[in-house]
């Protein structure tokens, strides 16, 4: 029986119809999907941490509005990909519960701290750039659910990666301390951003299967690649250099050939000890702790309420 | 025209300072939902902001900008109430603050609705969409706070206790005031005053909150006269544009 409904349900993802929440699915399958979009979801509202923090002191009208506007979609994108995560039969309370205990990871990438403002042009270019990169192909994702909560995000995420570059190349061609800015940006931001495609394919052994799933399309390496080719040509137009004495033209495989990633330091930072880990959670929780009493209220006041609709009635 | 300006700028910095205020918030709200809906709202106000700004610089002519109004002035010559500048403390507080400012921004923006200045006219008919919402939003957490829990009444009491005595600064005419309402470009301030109030009585009554006794307004934001947290938002907001002056962003 188990082996009859795999083969069906394998058979509707080679032919690429979408698998609905309703319908059977391995257990391993659903799993896999809880763990990916929570932990996507955890990215985009502990995203906001590492931006949020300029908010106050954006240096322009326009700046700031862009910024607001732009660290709220994340929260929106936070918001989609939670829903979509429910439709697998959890509970954001408990998905949340989790992440603020330290059990579920987010992105690596927002432990590290924004120094200056050049940063919050560099994450949008760099980071919404990777983040693009990864979640194009995720639009197809074999899980209906996800893969609509995907269009959505990317339409935003490309807004992002613009507005972002934009601010680059306003610093780019502004004042010397300006430019020194969005190098030394640039510099802080390129290896961990490459490091946000995961670890090299043979270092991903589940990779294998959730292409099978076509919950992943493309390998980890092959994205980075891609990433690479099109932001070191980015770089060359805004007239910053990538941090990477490796870094050159190959003809023969027509892509950029590039230094090796400190793959220690990476897993340094999954483990903790990035130099923001601590901090994020910290505002996480100390946001969820003071807001406990907040959201106790809005249920006693919807009990009330419903208690005298009852009377009424 | 300087007094023109300084009537723009009494509105202008208002939604500047109360739309900085919330968006301290984004990404510490008490729940995902309302850090959005908040941001919805500092959104607004800064939108308006920018829009009287902008007005303000082509008035003025000679050069000047947008940015030119709220990083490049220091706390004297910032006009808004001190009710907006208030700091945002737990979300009670923060909405208690919103509520008020709401209560008087929804009679004052329909009134100057009616501006013979033509352009001002259609800033604030645009804004008063706006702010209908806001008030919406603030005034049903008053009530739910309110009529909420122990722990939640006592908190927004509080609130409502603490901030009162900023809460009708907005009624006070300046001179700027009183020459925009000569020119009929402005609004007549003490004709909000019982709309505004009632408005406040209604929603406080339904929260179940007690309606602090009138006592002491605190004044002077109008004229420049501001409390000690003006100043630190001021380092926050200037912070790029006095540490690289002349650039670009
Ligand atoms: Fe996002
Ligand atoms: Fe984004």
């Amino acid at each position: 029986m188990e082996a009859h409904l795999e083969k069906r349900f394998q058979d509707k993802i080679d032919q690429e119809i979408k698998i609905e929440p309703k319908d059977w699915m391995p257990e391993k399958y659903r799993k896999t999907l809880v763990r990916q979009i929570s932990q996507h979801a955890h990215s985009e509202i502990v995203g906001m941490l590492p931006e949020g923090n300029w908010i106050t002191r954006a240096p322009s009208l326009k700046r700031k509005l862009g910024l607001l506007a732009k660290v709220q979609d994340e929260a929106g994108h936070g918001l989609y990909l939670y829903a979509a995560a429910e439709t697998l039969g959890v509970e954001r309370a408990d998905l949340v519960a989790d992440l603020h205990s330290g059990k579920a990871k987010y992105s690596s990438i927002f432990n590290y701290p924004t120094m200056t403002w050049a940063d919050i042009g560099a994450i949008g270019w760099l980071v919404d750039g990777a983040a693009i990169m990864n979640q194009v192909p995720l639009c197809r994702c074999s899980y209906g659910p996800y893969a609509r909560a995907m269009v959505r995000v990317c339409k935003e995420e490309s807004f992002h990666q613009r507005q972002g570059f934009e601010i680059m190349m306003t610093l780019c061609n502004g004042t010397t301390e300006q430019k020194e800015m969005a190098q030394d940006a640039l510099n802080r931001w390129w290896w961990p951003s490459l490091m946000m495609f995961g670890p090299n394919d043979d270092e991903s052994p589940n990779s294998k299967q959730s292409m099978a799933w076509k919950i992943k399309r493309f390998s980890n390496d092959d994205l980075r690649q891609k990433f690479v080719d099109v932001t070191v040509e980015q770089a060359k137009h805004l007239g910053i250099n990538i941090p990477d004495p490796d870094l050159n033209w190959n003809e023969e495989t027509q892509h950029y050939d590039f230094g090796e990633i400190d793959w220690e330091e990476f897993w340094n930072v999954v483990k903790g000890n990035g130099p923001c880990n601590k901090a994020r959670l910290d505002a996480r929780n100390k946001a969820h702790d003071e807001g406990a009493w907040v959201r106790e209220a809005a249920v006693a006041y919807a009990e009330k309420k419903r208690k005298r609709k009852e009377k009424v009635a | 025209m300087e007094l023109k300006i300084k009537y723009l700028l009494q509105i202008a910095d208002n939604a500047m300072i109360i739309g900085h205020r919330l968006s301290e918030w984004c990404g510490h709200g008490p729940i995902l939902e309302q850090d959005i809906a908040m941001t919805n709202i500092a959104l607004d106000h800064l939108g308006l902001a920018r829009n009287l700004y902008q007005y303000c610089a082509r008035l003025e002519g000679g050069g000047k900008t947008e940015d030119d109004y709220p990083y490049k002035r220091d706390v004297r010559k910032w006009r808004n109430l001190l009710l907006c500048e208030q700091d945002n403390g737990d979300f009670g507080k923060t909405i208690t603050r919103q509520f008020l400012y709401d209560t008087f921004n929804l009679q004052f923006l329909t009134a100057l609705q009616d501006s013979h200045d033509e352009h001002l006219a259609a800033i604030a008919a645009k804004s008063l969409k706006e702010t209908t919402y806001h008030l919406q939003y603030s005034g049903d957490w008053m009530i739910r706070l309110g009529d909420g829990t122990e722990e939640s009444h006592d908190r927004i009491q509080k609130s409502v206790n603490d901030l009162w005595m900023y809460a009708d600064e907005s009624f006070l005419e300046s001179e700027a005031d009183r020459w925009a309402l000569n020119e009929k470009i402005g609004v007549d301030l003490n004709a909000l005053k019982l709309p505004t109030q009632n408005n406040r009585t209604e929603i406080l009554k339904e929260a179940t909150l007690q309606i602090p006794e009138s006592g002491w307004t605190q004044q002077g934001g109008k004229e420049g006269k501001h409390s000690e947290q003006l100043g630190y938002i001021l380092s926050d907001l200037q912070f790029l544009q006095r540490a690289y002056p002349n650039s670009v962003w």
